[in-house]
């Protein structure tokens, strides 16, 4: 990282590497907002092809569907929390709050499989109609991406604990964040469009 | 930037909004007799507005010296999104695509 | 499940097995010829491994100019196949593996890796930056690149090749109608080489907008580098469209899910739908950067600022956001309806509107100027009416009506090859002449270029112009032969004569490479065209840290100014600081391997062994988190003695031209 460090800003802005990291990551959060619209057109388009098979009121289950909403609306509040505490240079509150928000987002992930291996039990797979074509792998890759959050915030503790906090683990600290709460900002158009609408109509 | 508040002001007041929105969704969208175009409006929108909330409160777009550049990203993304879903809607609902 | 090994190469066919014996003793040549030369060490440190932009720029190139081979043997073959009524040189079967391949390679593999790797030698060099933002990324997106395309070309004869065009529709794309596993290799082939240029789209926004000379604004940004960064802007835009297309291609063919396919609700425009959503968008990203290559090239030879910059930069803008919007006119006979037909129609031909302002500006600043017929003037000079001509006949077809007249005729492919041979091909070729001394500080031959030149251009038109007659008598697409009373035989004929003449002109090309590394002068000057833009500022070739000191840019075509002001080659040697650097790594080499190699377990549909190859990829990433390398400095000393070479060189600094 070059040398010039600007002490008057947050760690995590401090050298002008960091600040490319940071605006890159914001980038591909824009191609992730195409990447997650294109599902939703997906869905959007075959939702309603349930080719004689399970619509959405037969399967979904409210309960379960909020108790993950509030898992995950809570770890992405939670993780706002570990870098609020970060920029006061508490060590010890980031790593509490942020080792929280990964429990929540395990929690998180835990229910959504029970959820998926239901529906299957119930006869609902991804090969019984463009409905659950669409429907898994839109959730199949949001799930996908809260895995390889938890894996990656697992490497950064690593780092964290090895390294203390220095403008480079801060920054990556710092870009986690923004990952995670753009899954919670994901995770409120899935329950929207997907969970709720379905128990509308 | 952060303000130099001792306590994360903003993100317990964003939790606390996101809460509400999403129940006020549930209700809206479970126990309210209204139809269904009406109800998928205003989930929607409610989903819009917690969606801007996390945006703001929880990420900070607009921080740092490339906070208007964060800005003009989000705007094209959410420009191009809606091209992709409402488009894709429109084209595979209309004429012979239909059937 | 399971793989049919003794399947596996595709025998039988001469052609087929000619070109498997051709692979196997080039491998092998490779190989013994870098261990007799003692070569392999030079090769991981110095290609392997670099992180510098230029050179990774260079590899791009490299494998444009492979992949031109590729594809064009292809064009050839089919031109050949139809030069005659009901020859049998290729049968059905082949002639579709060899437009599906043609297509695909022609656009993603040659077009593609020309423009980046144009953008990666230029523009760090143009913006005065030291490389780009995220170097190792950059290595990365290159060898994706690189991984994918290998995939996609040993599908040739390992497997099959796809067959269902470069559009891949559903459903005969699907498990149903095409069984085989020739279309895996597109949906994750593809996949591969798509995430590399996801990166390097982000790469460089970030680049442009964030290390760009003091001084320089974006409205005093070089046309090149404007065109680069909207073209990456796209790329964001569309890539992402692209992968989950491909992922549930994937899908389909692979584990049964109900996408496209006929039964179970599944919905075969839809495929059509988000590939074109993609597709063209993907237009304007090869077409935007080769823009830019003319804009740079017509205001050097013209000796005058680019006319009209402000509208130049308006209206590549403009494109960007149309770009987004005109997707459906691929498919109008879908017939989605006189609504969404008429709204396409329209943003199809309001494009025609920014691009005319830049054909207009072009011609604006050629206008009065002291023109210089050199090589790559001429491609600049050619394009501007060819270029017309497949803009043209591109707004006939937005007409949606007429569309049903002219759709899957030779006519469009006529006007698409009027749009990107012009349009990309002739922009690759001005830019490699342009640009080539300072890539490797020396000229290529302006005298073999305009053989080059002039039999290119010549066997385009005579190819290409006959395929619109062709297609307005009826003669369809991706048709391999045609009946002798039709009446097409003529101009079929002339047809294939104008592909021998084209094909002369890219082998001039490549003499002209070999001849100009033997034979060309060397001492070629930092600014051989009395160019405008900062990349003439420094040594030619290009120095591994790119500036000894950044300059200071005051205004558009900021180095024709400070030549102006005579500040160019003054350098206060107390100016000097340390440079920092990042070190090479070997990371990005090692995951396009481990990423090629769960890409082909998963073509053969073999689940267990690619998972078991995507734990590669995992510990990959890992080892990237875990790495804290921070590069280097070049120390002032080195700095000093590597300037003192270039700027002191005897008559080194006379121009070659003018
Ligand atoms: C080098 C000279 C070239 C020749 C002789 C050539 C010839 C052809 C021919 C004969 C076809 C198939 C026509 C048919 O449908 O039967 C074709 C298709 C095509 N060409 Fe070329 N071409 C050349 C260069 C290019 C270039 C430079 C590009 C793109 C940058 C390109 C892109 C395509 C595409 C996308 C198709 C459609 C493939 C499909 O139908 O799926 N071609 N070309
Ligand atoms: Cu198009």
């Amino acid at each position: 990282m070059s040398a010039n460090v600007n002490h008057s800003l947050p760690l995590e802005y401090q050298t002008e590497q960091n600040r490319l990291n940071i605006l890159g990551f914001w980038i591909f959060l824009g191609a992730e907002i195409v990447l997650f619209a294109t599902l939703f057109a997906v869905y959007g388009v075959l939702g309603h092809r349930y080719a004689g098979g399970p619509t959405p009121s037969d399967i979904f289950k409210l309960n379960d569907v909020l108790i993950e909403t509030l898992l995950l609306l809570t770890s992405s509040f939670t993780c706002g929390l570990a870098v609020f505490f970060m920029r006061q240079r508490n060590m010890k509150q980031l790593l509490v709050w942020f080792v929280i928000t990964l429990l929540l987002g395990a929690g998180f992930l835990f229910m959504e499989i029970r959820e998926f291996i239901h529906y299957v039990h119930e006869g609902a797979t991804m090969q019984t109609s463009a409905f659950l074509s669409s429907f898994f792998v839109l959730l199949g890759t949001h799930g996908a991406h809260v895995t390889f959050g938890i894996i990656w915030a697992v490497m950064l503790i690593i780092q964290l604990l090895q390294r203390g906090l220095t403008p480079v683990t801060a920054r990556k600290m710092f870009i986690i964040s923004l990952y995670w709460h753009f899954l919670d900002v994901v995770w409120i158009f899935i329950f929207t469009f997907v969970y709720l609408k379905g128990m509308v109509g | 930037m952060e303000h130099k508040s001792k306590y994360p002001v903003s993100h317990v007041v964003g939790f606390l909004f996101s809460l509400i929105l999403t129940f006020v969704a549930v209700f809206v969208a479970l126990k309210m007799n209204v139809s269904y175009t009406i109800v998928m409006w205003i989930i929607g929108s409610l989903a819009i507005i917690q969606a801007g909330l996390q945006l703001f409160m929880f990420m900070h777009v607009t921080e740092g010296e490339d906070g208007k550049t964060n800005v003009i990203n989000m705007a094209y993304a959410v420009f191009v999104a809606i091209v992709i879903v409402a488009g894709s809607i429109w084209v595979l609902t209309s004429g012979h695509a239909a059937h | 499940m399971g793989i049919k090994w003794n399947e596996m190469l595709v025998g039988g066919d001469p052609l087929l097995v000619g070109s498997q014996i051709a692979i196997v003793l080039t491998v092998v040549a490779i190989v013994v010829g870098l261990t007799y030369f003692k070569k392999w060490g030079w090769l991981w440190r110095e290609w392997l491994t670099t992180v510098d932009h230029k050179k990774i720029g260079i590899m791009y190139i490299l494998s444009g100019v492979l992949m031109f081979f590729r594809g064009g043997m292809d064009g050839l073959l089919m031109k050949a196949q139809t030069a005659r009524p009901e020859m049998s040189f290729l049968d059905a079967q082949h002639y579709n593996e060899i437009f599906t391949t043609h297509g695909v390679i022609m656009i993603l593999f040659m077009a593609m890796p020309f423009l980046i790797g144009l953008m990666n030698v230029v523009v760090p060099l143009q913006i005065g930056a030291r490389d780009v933002a995220f170097p190792q990324l950059n290595a990365l997106s290159f060898w994706l690149f690189f991984s994918g395309a290998m995939l996609f070309n040993i599908s040739f004869v390992v497997g099959g090749s796809p067959d269902a065009g470069w559009t891949s529709y559903f459903p005969l794309a699907g498990k149903e109608f095409s069984p085989g596993i020739g279309n895996n290799y597109y949906a994750i082939a593809l996949q591969i080489a798509g995430l590399g240029t996801l990166m390097t789209g982000i790469n460089f926004i970030v680049t442009i907008l964030k290390m760009r000379a003091p001084g320089m604004t974006l409205m005093k940004m070089p046309m090149f580098t404007w065109t680069t960064l909207i073209t990456s802007i796209i790329i964001v835009a569309a890539f992402p469209i692209f992968t989950v297309a491909l992922a549930l291609m994937t899908f389909d063919r692979l584990y049964g899910t109900h996408f496209f396919t006929l039964s179970s609700g599944g919905s075969d425009m839809l495929w059509a739908n988000l590939f074109w959503l993609w597709g063209h968008p993907e237009v304007y990203i090869v077409i935007l950067p080769a823009f830019g290559i003319f804009s740079e090239v017509i205001a050097t030879f013209s000796r005058k600022t680019l006319y009209g910059y402000t509208s130049m930069v308006i209206s590549i803008v403009g494109i960007a956001f149309l770009s987004m919007i005109v997707w459906v006119h691929h498919f109008y006979t879908m017939d989605a309806g006189p609504a969404v037909n008429s709204f396409f129609s329209i943003t199809t031909m309001l494009i025609a509107v920014p691009t005319g302002v830049k054909i207009f500006n072009w011609l604006f600043t050629m206008r009065k100027g002291r023109i210089q017929f050199t090589t790559a003037m001429l491609w600049a000079l050619a394009f501007v009416p060819n270029f017309v001509i497949g803009g043209v006949t591109g707004v006939m077809l937005a007409m949606a009506a007429a569309d049903f007249q002219y759709h899957n005729t030779l006519f469009l492919v006529a006007h698409f090859h009027y749009v990107l041979i012009p349009g990309v091909v002739f922009a690759v070729f001005a830019g490699l002449y342009y640009w080539w001394p300072k890539m490797f500080g020396f000229m290529l031959n302006e005298k073999l270029g305009k053989y080059h030149f002039w039999l290119f251009t010549i066997g385009f038109n005579v190819t290409f112009m006959p395929m619109f007659f062709l297609g307005l008598k009826g003669a369809v697409r991706r048709a391999y032969t045609y009946s002798a009373e039709s009446g097409f035989a003529p101009l079929f004929l002339v047809s294939a004569i104008g592909s021998i003449i084209l094909a002369i002109g890219f082998a001039v090309f490549c003499y002209n490479i070999y001849w100009s590394f033997r034979y060309a002068k060397r001492n070629v000057s930092h600014d051989p065209w009395d160019a405008r833009t900062l990349e003439w500022m420094t040594a030619s070739p290009v120095q591994f840290y790119n500036f000894a000191v950044v300059p200071e840019v005051k205004q558009l075509d900021a180095f024709w100014h400070m030549k102006k002001r005579g500040e160019t080659l003054t350098l206060k040697e107390s100016d000097i600081k340390k440079i920092h650097m990042p070190s090479n790594s070997g990371l990005p080499f090692y995951m396009a391997v481990v990423f090629g190699i769960t890409g082909f377990f998963l073509v053969f549909e073999a689940h267990i062994a690619a998972a078991v190859a995507a734990i590669g990829i995992v510990v990959g990433l890992i080892i990237r988190s875990f790495d804290y390398n921070d590069g280097y400095y070049v120390s002032v000393d080195e700095i000093k003695q590597t300037e003192r070479t270039w700027r002191n060189v005897e008559g080194g600094t006379e121009n070659h031209v003018g």
